[in-house]
């Protein structure tokens, strides 16, 4: 029903698909899989419309559709819900629905009518929305519901989901699943881009692999297991969730060396607060993560704790020390470094040199009556540099120029190194390893856990649960801004996790 | 006395209201409307020129609106078709505009300062009457409610405000997106082409640079405003009530003329700081990405 | 430090002023004459003899000032289209030191002082967008645009009011501190504007350049005007970035007034500041906002100017306030359709796609 055969394409240097293709049946639900970076997006956009391939062709029901626009392929049925929301957050629900097939009565909007076509839609497939209110005061969930009821309100009998589960708690999922079975059952088709191999075995019919830009495998769900698919994803064996190393469990010791956080709240532009009464311990030489769907807080708590948000009630203590009034500047003096989640929006100037951006947070101590020492900037670079095995081993090379990992490996040189600058004491990581590549992992992962072997704390915060059971002592989960359970490594499992993430067990 | 108060005031709100119009038509549709001022001046130029060679006033409005237009899909050819950044070329235009018109004014009439008389609507007389029978005047009154039916009425008033909020969404469901700006930035042109007619026509001449920063004031209006068809209306009269008080009082030598005339742009900026109700643009102001 | 490659930085300009060359011809004939005659006449009027060159470099020391305060605060990210009443107020505040003064006091010692005067008060007007964004987010493009009209209309109240001398629209004359003029070392210049505050300009130059590049307040304001976000992170306080940026901008044209004020017509006069604004961000533009760009820029434009005032014979002045905004209008739209190409016949590394295009890549 729907075949892409050889699919190149390119943005400037980046080749996204070199030569992918897929073969999805009619009335089936068909997972594309690969990790982050594989080209799965960038192969259903072409799909959907949104940009033409480079080379290659697009059959949908026998018909050569290649380089056909997103016009012609919702007019197809052929429809896509987007991993970053398209919906445009001053206009009501009904409108961001009926935006681009409006229905007119003369030459003016009918909107009477709309409200009425678009309840109906809402009623007929269960996905609850409130339609008139403006989609800037609808939650995640909610969103997510009105960019499928945008694909279904144009009659798309093919429907492309990217990630769809990445902000979703469990119920959520499990709801997710029910209306797209509700779909298949009346004939639709679903293509699912995911990386998550638990998703792929619970609702999957069939499954394409890909890896680098190319198609690597195609198989029957039924036939197949989470093993086999993670190597054609990979390309060799891979450890699955992995335990963390046998480790004392410390039940937060407070001895004083490392990060205490009290009743911590911070605001959010919501009616709640994005972190509501916080508190916990991380002792030296434990690592501490934070388990929990996105969006619940944990990105506002790091930045609090970094420094980038205000904190309404509450402290932070860092050896002891109360850091809770002081400057981004005197906390990383005092030992507290940060990896952000977003290296690009706040990890790197992208445009500055790898010396310059090795330096970034610790500009102060490189100058000497006002002017940059630009020999010890030099020196300090090549060091970690060396140390790091960044590549190109070039100091002055923009940051722009290096690939993902890479610039992640900058970041990190740069928090945990120390160069001889300072040392650090207890260090923030926010996805350390979010868009890197696999080998880049496994080096970050043995960064930190050398680290923890140092005797520093460490708060590690990761949407990827198994990143966060395979490192962390202990297991903190994030709910709705609180902290709802603290587990000992050693005994969490997903399964025991899972509950806690979605608020279920209260 | 009320009355001819109320006369001056809508005389001089005109070429606000048409060019304001404008820059609402622009703005929402994610162009910042920098270039109000160069529109309104190029257009000047054209109607008196038109209104001179032809003879006739509606040529000159015609011919108004063309240079409002072709000034603005020059705006356009820049700043969708090459992306480039619109505050810069938004000054350039005006900039450009000045000395075409002064280039041009050498050219055909041999002047550095003005054209000769030209035909306008209204030969003589300034109170209500006389403004009555100037079609441009009620063009005027109704280009910002006509503006404001377009954008909430209407399937393409729909695509321009999810255009100038967030383009990808548009983009995401069809929505011909560089289109819309299209449309959007050459009605700005032709609305604020009919301001600079409107000014020609009435003064009877050309000269050198007459727009004097009302397209500022224009766009001051619908920055108060908060691009909302009728309050940026109101704050047009808000700004033309004020000047004629001004003149009005002249002799009076309550308020220094300089004082009055800073009125928009101080309110502007309070708009802008958010003492009251902070104005917030469409979040796609200036950004034209794809 | 190359953050940009060399085509990159000088393709755009060497564009610009092709185009500019092309709507040039295109308006010399239709006034129905040659090209060629005209660009001689041009380079004849100003570079050709002392006069000429004598009111470039006095037109490029304005232009200077007012590039360098729009670059500083670009380089920001900040957009200071407030140059021309930034400006006007730094001359203003010289000429009322000037007439504060006591008569017959050496330019050396008073110099300082109406530096500082000048500086001050283009900081003061050029501080207020600076802090409005900082602390209500109001955009600094309309903030500006509107106190130009603002501090302007003030000025002429001043002046008119209080200030003016009978029948005119300016100050009286300073009584101290009036700077030589080139033609007082050089006779050849004599009877052209051109004069010792050159060298101010020169200095001012390289203290920009070593600020940028060489100083911890140069690397934390540039990281503020690339990534706003990172720089916060890296402990920069981002608002007061903004408003020093734009104070130390509005201070750097403030001082250009001086130009005028003290070495020109030793008063200041309504008007002396109109449009130095617009081509400082022509020129900030066409110099890519590295000091040593602007100061080859400012010459460019300054030529243009008085190239201008030497063909007026033959072509209308006019037609350079023409090819000025074509400049501008080809750098601004060439800048990012150059970058475009470039990026895109850069080949492509076999590795596979990375975060470079966060959207695509997934």
């Amino acid at each position: 029903m729907i075949r892409l055969t050889d699919i190149h394409k390119s943005f400037g240097p980046v080749r996204a698909n070199r030569g992918a293709s897929l073969d999805v049946a009619a009335g089936e639900i068909h997972a594309l899989v690969g990790e982050n970076g594989a080209g799965k997006s960038t192969l259903m956009r072409i799909l959907s419309g949104m940009f033409p391939s480079d080379s290659g062709t697009i059959e949908v029901n026998s018909k050569d559709v290649t380089g056909w626009h997103t016009a012609d392929a919702i007019r197809a049925g052929v429809g896509m819900v987007h991993q970053h929301f398209m919906l445009v957050p001053t206009l009501t629900v009904t409108e961001n629905v009926t935006l681009g097939a409006e229905l007119t009565r003369g030459i003016q909007l009918d909107r009477a009518r709309a409200h009425r076509d678009v309840q109906a839609l809402v009623d007929r497939t269960g996905l609850k929305v409130p339609v008139e209110q403006r989609v800037s005061e609808l939650t995640v969930g909610e969103a997510q519901r009105v960019e499928i009821l945008k694909t279904l309100y144009r009659g798309a009998r093919v429907l492309i989901l990217d990630e769809p589960t990445a902000v979703l708690s469990p119920p959520e999922v499990n709801e997710l699943w029910r209306v797209l079975r509700r779909l298949r059952e009346e004939g639709g088709t679903i293509v699912l881009i995911t990386h998550k191999l638990d998703e792929v075995m619970a609702i999957s019919d069939t499954i394409t692999a890909m890896r680098q830009g190319q198609t690597v495998g195609r198989l029957e769900t039924s036939r197949t297991s989470p093993a086999e698919i993670a190597r054609l994803m990979v390309g060799r064996d891979v450890q699955l969730a992995g335990r963390a190393e046998g480790k004392a469990v410390s039940v937060g010791s407070r001895n004083g060396s490392g990060l205490d956080v009290r009743e911590l709240t911070v605001a959010s532009s919501r009616r709640k607060n994005a972190v509501d009464q916080v508190s916990f311990s991380i002792a030296a030489g434990e690592i501490l993560g934070i388990a929990g769907v996105e969006g619940n807080g944990q990105t506002e708590l790091i930045e609090a704790i970094a420094g980038l948000r205000p904190i309404s009630s509450g402290s932070v203590l860092l050896a002891g020390r109360d850091i809770t009034r002081v400057s981004v500047r005197q906390r990383g003096d005092l030992g507290l470094s940060h990896i952000p989640e977003d290296r690009h929006e706040r990890g790197l100037v992208l445009e500055y040199s790898v010396a310059d951006n090795l330096i970034l947070g610790q500009q102060h101590r490189f100058t000497k009556h006002w002017t940059l020492d630009q020999r010890r900037i030099a020196s300090h670079a090549e060091g970690l540099i060396r140390q790091y095995d960044v590549r190109p081993s070039d100091p002055a090379l923009p940051a722009r120029a290096l690939s993902g990992g890479n610039q992640q490996k900058i970041v990190i040189a740069r928090e945990m190194g120390g160069g001889g600058v300072r040392e650090f004491q207890v260090l923030l990581a926010a996805q350390p390893t979010r868009g890197v590549d696999v080998g880049a992992i496994e080096f970050i992962h043995a960064q930190l856990r050398a680290a923890r072997a140092a005797g520093k704390a460490i708060l590690l915060v990761s949407a990827d649960l198994n990143e966060v059971l395979a490192l962390s002592d202990r297991i903190a989960v994030m709910y709705g801004g609180k902290i709802v359970t603290v587990m000992s490594g050693s005994e969490a499992t997903a399964e025991k996790l899972g509950p806690h993430m979605t608020g279920a067990a209260a | 006395m009320i009355i001819a108060f109320l006369a001056q005031t809508l005389r001089i709100a005109m070429p606000y209201l048409f060019a304001s119009a404008g820059g609402v038509a622009s703005e929402r549709a994610g162009l910042i409307a920098l270039t109000l001022e160069g529109y309104m001046l190029m257009a000047a130029f054209c109607a008196a020129i038109g209104s001179y060679f032809a003879g006739s006033a509606w040529t000159g409005v015609f011919a108004g609106i063309a240079g409002g237009v072709a000034t603005a899909l020059l705006y356009g050819v820049c700043s969708i078709r090459y992306r480039a950044n619109q505050v810069v070329v938004g000054i350039a235009i005006n900039l450009l505009a000045i000395g075409l018109t002064r280039f041009f004014l050498r050219l055909t009439f041999d002047s550095s300062s003005n054209s000769p008389r030209v035909g306008g609507f209204i030969e003589t007389g300034t109170g209500f009457g006389a403004l009555a029978r100037n079609p441009l005047v009620w063009l005027g009154v109704l280009a910002l409610p006509a503006v404001g039916w377009l954008l909430y009425r209407t399937p393409f008033g729909l695509r321009v405000r999810a255009v100038g909020e967030h383009p990808e969404a548009a983009l995401s469901v069809g929505v011909p997106v560089q289109r819309v700006r299209w449309f959007a930035v050459a009605l700005s042109g032709a609305l604020a082409g009919l301001g600079g007619a409107y000014l020609a026509l009435d003064q009877h001449q050309f000269t050198d640079q007459m727009t004097a920063g009302r397209g500022f004031i224009a766009l001051a209006a619908t920055i108060f405003g908060r691009w909302d068809p009728p309050r940026v209306a109101l704050a047009c009269v808000l700004f033309a009530a004020a000047e004629t008080l001004q003149i009005q009082l002249q002799g009076a030598q309550l308020v220094p003329s300089q004082f009055v005339e800073m009125i928009p742009y101080v309110l502007t900026i309070i708009a802008l700081a958010g003492v009251v109700a902070r104005a917030v643009p469409p979040a796609a102001l200036g950004k034209v990405n794809e | 430090m190359k953050t940009l490659k060399l085509e990159e930085a000088l393709l755009p300009p060497v564009v610009a002023l092709l185009i500019a060359l092309v709507v040039g011809d295109l308006l010399i004939l239709s006034f129905g004459q040659s090209p060629a005659a005209v660009y001689r006449m041009l380079l004849e009027g100003t570079w050709g003899n002392a006069y000429g060159l004598g009111q470039v470099l006095y037109k490029a020391t304005t232009l200077t000032f007012t590039g360098l305060s729009v670059a500083l605060a670009l380089r920001a990210g900040l957009f200071n289209i407030g140059a021309e009443s930034q400006l006007a107020a730094g001359g203003f505040a010289a000429a009322l030191v000037g007439l504060a003064l006591p008569a017959g006091l050496p330019a050396l010692l008073v110099l300082p002082l109406y530096v500082a005067a000048a500086g001050a008060a283009g900081g003061l007007v050029g501080v207020v967008p600076g802090a409005l964004k900082a602390r209500f987010g109001a955009h600094e493009v309309i903030t500006t645009i509107m106190l130009n009209f603002i501090v302007l209309a003030l000025l002429n109240y001043l002046i008119s009011t209080r200030f003016k001398v009978h029948d005119t629209l300016h100050t009286a004359e300073i009584k101290s501190g009036a700077v030589p003029r080139l033609a007082d070392f050089a006779s050849a210049f004599h009877g052209s504007a051109a004069n010792v505050v050159l060298v101010l300009a020169l200095i001012v130059v390289a203290l920009s350049w070593w600020f940028l590049f060489r100083t911890r307040g140069g690397f934390e304001l540039r990281a503020v005007g690339l990534q706003p976000h990172a720089a916060e992170y890296a402990g920069v306080h981002v608002g007061r970035v903004w408003w020093t940026s734009m104070a130390l901008a509005g201070a750097i044209a403030g001082i250009g007034g001086l130009n005028y004020v003290l070495g020109y017509k030793r008063y200041y006069e309504e008007g002396f500041s109109a449009g130095a604004g617009f081509l400082g961000i022509a020129v900030a533009l066409v110099g890519r906002s590295h000091p040593a760009g602007i100061v080859i820029a400012a010459i460019l434009f300054a030529t243009l100017s008085q190239g201008g005032l030497a063909v007026n014979a033959l072509v209308p002045k006019q037609m350079v306030d023409v090819l000025q905004a074509v400049v501008i209008i080809s750098m601004a739209t060439a800048v990012p359709e150059i970058r475009r190409a470039l990026l895109a016949l850069r080949p492509a590394p076999s590795v596979k796609a990375t975060a470079a295009t966060g959207e695509a890549a997934t």
